[in-house]
């Protein structure tokens, strides 16, 4: 029960957010700030008790049932294992930061304007929850149009451009995954006799090869999109550079983590031999998009822009990861789920002071600010660090275990994944150059961090040195639903006499076999 | 004719007492609020004697049959007609016009769609059909001294005229081939057919003709634009809903009982039909500067949805079919009754940027035609994510890919424009220009205002919480089903 509190908080107090806005302007932040505390706080509770919770057997922390729609089998069907408890407190957090970030650059219609941001947390929490696949799809959508709002009424000078390119690309993409969860549901329906939408038990669900080939690609469809992976990353610079921060901070940090959670959570569990079948073709996206996103993030003039390509390489890894199979590679892409929010969130929460203090987001007109605001230039300093995966922050965490996982699935695309990371240092370098080092041509008064933004910035470090030194709670966390997301494949290497291409490649049985005994992450220890 | 058969009747008899009434009444004193009064219990009262019929088909030989069908398409005929009515007062108390025979014409009007929804005979379809055509010819040009209204009146006069020739001709051909015009017996003779004969084919091919009109599909929809468009807004939102709900529950209902689904033929036209509708309503939506002609384009390409639900032959598209004909009705009044709500005296407002920055001057009404739009383009919280649910549903489990995909590739479409006129209403404006308009006493604002409200709820509920729905079509739509 009280993960539907958790969601229906979020929808009561943003509309509580909006109506204050009649009473007093400065009301509507200080309630969507003490909402989404709250809510930060309830899931930290469930952090610290999770140990006790958890049943031997089951990943599982609480889960809820409730019918909604009997009559078509779909059930209000909420539940919260590590990884969604992983993803929730990324979300209140980042959502304490969006609210923040916005504290004093939101002026205009700001009750709406925290009523779309709560809601989009909403739809977010609702996805990182759902167990059924119809609210997930409503879910998936709900969380759109607020930030269609977001975009479209606060964003920069191109704004309706943008808000509609990401609207209708999430869109398209997501009624193709509409249709796949159709068809499973009726094939699920036909070849058992119980039509239902329910996670659990679709999936055992067996299709016909060719069938569960294009049921995935609706899936792949919706989760692409949003990851991105290249071909189809087209809205992501466009949507990022144009939303206000905390825009940007939700799209980076979180709206992309949606789309990798999909992955994890569906296709992999609901698709395994489709997924293995391909996986080559996705892995080699991922590294096109790793070196595609960090060559075009290099020649970026627009500091927003050129953040919002980090994400398209960084997210390379992700599907890289997923589509390793291993538990070292998931571990790596929970890890990079998490630290990409918190490096990513960071750097347009800077990119976004800047533009408030030089109203311009273009790095010609920067440079040399590092003797003016020193405070901001060593947090910028440790997020481009951590941008560039410099062991001891997260990212190095997560890039690494990505790597190592996917070396097991994919040697030569692993390389060229590597690669990426020289072409980060470059990127990244290059922020830190053209900002702060060189000549300062501004004449803008430039007041250093002010409290609440050395608040934010703190937090922030503090987390990524923290995630960079002492990864194990969360890989911890995350363990148990990893394996049971891999539960598929290794049944299968075991059964299948014939191996199956891409897995068998380089994983033997036994290393698979072996991990989870022994939980990939201690080797780090 | 039996003494129970007046029972069954009673919905349409009560409403064409209370066009007698309104007649009577209007021939001794105008009042707009007396007869306003009178429409309105009319309504409510044909609503009441529909619960007193049972769900058991009962038949009225040879014309009538009251089944599940035609009571859940009675009720839905009358209750959307009392939301038109009740929008109507005050878009017609600011106007100079005489308003009152307004309210005859429109009972006339649902009376005709009343009569097609439950008829099982070509001569009661006929019967329907014109009492409904003919009252629109004169309620489309009702405010006869705006500029597009003529236009739009006489459109409409020649090319329904010209259809229901068409229509005519077909059932001509039909009853030569089978000897008779009840859909029963001439489901009997098909039945011992092995194949639809040329002349019963040209005669389907010519019903295809004027059924099509009615509901506006492509290749018939050339009239809707511009009849939308120089309507007064009520009576668009009469024609977008009532007019031609009457004709898709009609189709439904004859396409059940000969069961057309057997003849590849005229499935492929139907398909044709469908995919063209979608698309060509959608691209020309696109671009479109004109809210109603907009919402009209719209409209085709909804036709086109419903009728991918109609395709799928089974009882889960007729469960669609029902389900999506609520969800547009409630989204098409609403649309239109923000339509109306914001017209003026001179004419309505129908171009775009009258709905700029809509949201920052009347937050409520923009909120309403947000929700409206976004059900129309079906995204969830909304009815019209449901109803599309259930298309798609209807479609997979038929396994028309190709209608499916089609139906896909045109939401995207359709968002785009939705989009545009949400965008514009969220766009910041500097002037807030001050409209003059006739104040209307507070009363009638609330009503109207209160319609609307009532309007976005039940959007919202059915959106949110549609098992209650599912489960009345379900109880309903058993008899339609077991007919199949």
């Amino acid at each position: 029960m009280i993960l539907t509190w958790l969601i229906s908080f979020l929808l009561i107090g943003g509309i509580i957010a909006w109506l204050s806005s009649k009473l007093n302007p400065a009301f509507p932040r200080w309630i969507a700030l003490g909402v989404v505390l709250a809510s930060f706080l309830t899931t930290l509770l469930f952090w610290t008790s999770s140990a006790a919770l958890i049943q031997p057997n089951s990943s599982w922390i609480v889960r809820l049932d409730i019918p909604w729609v009997p009559q078509w089998g779909v059930s209000f069907s909420l539940a919260m294992d590590g990884l969604s408890l992983l993803l929730l407190l990324l979300t209140f957090f980042l959502g304490i930061l969006a609210i923040l970030a916005s504290w004093t650059e939101i002026k205009t219609r700001v009750g709406f304007f925290y009523f779309n941001i709560l809601w989009v947390l909403a739809g977010i929490t609702g996805v990182f929850l759902t167990m059924d696949l119809f609210l997930f799809y409503f879910f998936w959508e709900v969380m759109l149009i607020p930030m269609y709002f977001l975009i479209g009424i606060w964003g920069h000078e191109n704004r309706m451009y943008a808000a509609y390119k990401f609207f209708i690309f999430t869109q398209a993409s997501g009624l193709l995954m509409l249709l796949s969860i159709l068809g499973i549901y009726f094939i699920h329906g036909n070849n058992t006799g119980t039509y239902t939408f329910n996670y659990f038990q679709l999936l055992n669900t067996s299709f016909p090869p060719a069938v569960g080939g294009w049921l995935m690609a609706g899936f792949l469809a919706a989760f692409l999109v949003k990851l991105p992976v290249v071909p189809f990353h087209s809205w992501l610079p466009d949507a990022h550079s144009e939303a206000p921060t905390a825009g940007s901070v939700i799209l980076a940090g979180l709206l992309l983590k949606t789309g990798a959670y999909g992955l994890l959570r569906f296709v992999v569990p609901l698709f395994p031999e489709a997924a293995q079948a391909f996986a080559p073709w996705i892995m080699l996206l991922g590294v096109i998009g790793i070196l595609y996103g960090a060559i075009l993030a290099f020649s970026q003039t627009d500091l927003k822009r050129l953040v919002a390509y980090t994400s398209v390489s960084h997210m390379g890894f992700v599907a890289l990861g997923v589509f390793a199979f291993n538990e070292w590679a998931f571990q790596g892409v929970v890890m990079q789920m998490i630290t990409h929010g918190l490096s990513t969130g960071a750097l347009f929460i800077l990119a976004g002071f800047l533009y408030q203090r030089l109203h311009t987001r273009d790095i010609r007109q920067m440079g040399g600010f590092w003797s003016t605001i020193p405070k901001m230039g060593v947090v910028t300093l440790v997020f481009v660090m951590a941008s560039l995966g410099l062991p001891g922050l997260g990212n190095f965490i997560a890039e690494f275990l990505t790597l190592v996982g996917s070396w097991q699935a994919n040697r030569t695309l692993t390389i060229f994944a590597t690669i990426g990371l020289v072409a980060a240092t470059a990127y990244s370098l290059r922020i830190m150059q053209k900002v702060f080092l060189g000549k300062n041509h501004s004449d803008h008064l430039m007041p250093d961090l002010n409290f609440r933004e050395m608040g934010m910035a703190a937090s922030l470090v503090i987390t990524i040195l923290w995630l960079g030194l002492n990864p194990q709670p969360v890989l911890d966390r995350a363990r148990l639903s990893l394996q049971e997301q891999l539960q598929a494949y290794q049944k299968q290497n075991v059964k299948t006499a014939k191996p199956v291409e891409v897995a068998q490649q380089s994983i033997s049985p036994d290393s698979v076999l072996s991990i989870p005994t022994k939980g990939g992450s201690h080797a780090l220890k | 004719m039996r003494l129970n058969d007046l029972n069954y009747l009673m919905p349409l008899l009560v409403l064409v007492g209370a066009a007698t009434l309104n007649m009577l009444v209007i021939a001794v004193k105008r009042n707009h609020k007396v007869i306003y009064g009178i429409t309105l219990v009319a309504h409510i009262i044909a609503l009441t004697t529909l619960l007193f019929l049972g769900n058991h088909p009962y038949t009225i030989d040879p014309f009538f049959i009251i089944d599940g069908w035609g009571i859940f398409n009675l009720g839905l005929i009358l209750v959307t007609s009392l939301f038109v009515t009740m929008l109507s007062y005050a878009y017609f108390e600011q106007r100079e016009e005489r308003r009152e025979e307004y309210y005859i014409l429109l009972i006339l009007a649902t009376l005709g769609s009343c009569v097609l929804v439950i008829s099982q005979h070509f001569m009661a379809l006929f019967l329907g059909l014109e009492v409904l055509s003919v009252a629109l010819y004169s309620l489309i040009a009702y405010l006869r001294t705006r500029e597009h209204s003529d236009e739009a009146g006489i459109k409409y006069l020649i090319l329904a005229a010209m259809s229901s020739a068409f229509l005519l001709f077909g059932m001509a051909l039909i009853y030569a081939d089978s000897g008779t015009m009840a859909f029963a017996s001439i489901a009997a003779h098909l039945k011992a057919l092995p194949e639809l004969p040329p002349l019963l084919l040209t005669g389907f091919g010519l019903m295809v003709v004027g059924i099509g009109f009615k509901l506006g599909v492509v290749p018939f929809h050339m009239w809707a634009p511009d009849v939308y468009e120089g309507a007064p807004a009520p009576v668009t939102a009469f024609i977008a809903t009532v007019s031609k709900g009457g004709m898709i529950a009609l189709l439904i209902r004859f396409f059940a009982q000969v069961d057309g689904y057997r003849y590849p033929n005229l499935m492929l036209v139907f398909t044709i039909i469908a995919i063209a509708s979608m698309l060509a309503g959608n691209l020309l939506a696109l671009r479109q500067r004109n809210v109603k002609r907009l919402l009209a384009y719209s409209s085709i390409a909804h036709l086109g949805y419903i009728l991918v639900a109609f395709l799928a032959g089974n009882q889960l598209g007729v469960e669609a079919v029902s389900f999506y004909l609520v969800a547009y009705f409630i989204t098409s009044l609403g649309a239109f009754g923000v339509v109306a709500l914001l017209s003026d005296t001179r004419r309505d407002a129908d171009r775009l940027r009258d709905y700029r920055g809509l949201f920052w001057r009347r937050p409520a009404t923009a909120a309403i035609f947000t929700a409206m739009l976004l059900s129309l383009a079906g995204i969830p919280l909304t009815a019209g994510f449901v109803g599309k649910f259930y298309i798609l549903a209807s479609g997979v489990n038929a396994q028309r890919w190709l209608l499916v995909i089609m139906l896909i590739l045109n939401s995207v479409i359709g968002l785009y424009y939705y989009i545009k006129v949400i965008a514009a209403m969220f766009a910041q404006t500097q002037s807030s220009q001050k409209k003059t308009r006739k104040v209307l006493h507070p009363a009638i604002s609330f009503a109207t205002g209160a319609t609307m409200a009532i309007l976005a709820l039940l959007l919202v509920y059915i959106g949110i919480y549609p098992t209650t729905l599912v489960q009345l079509l379900k109880g309903l739509l058993t008899t339609i089903v077991t007919t199949q």
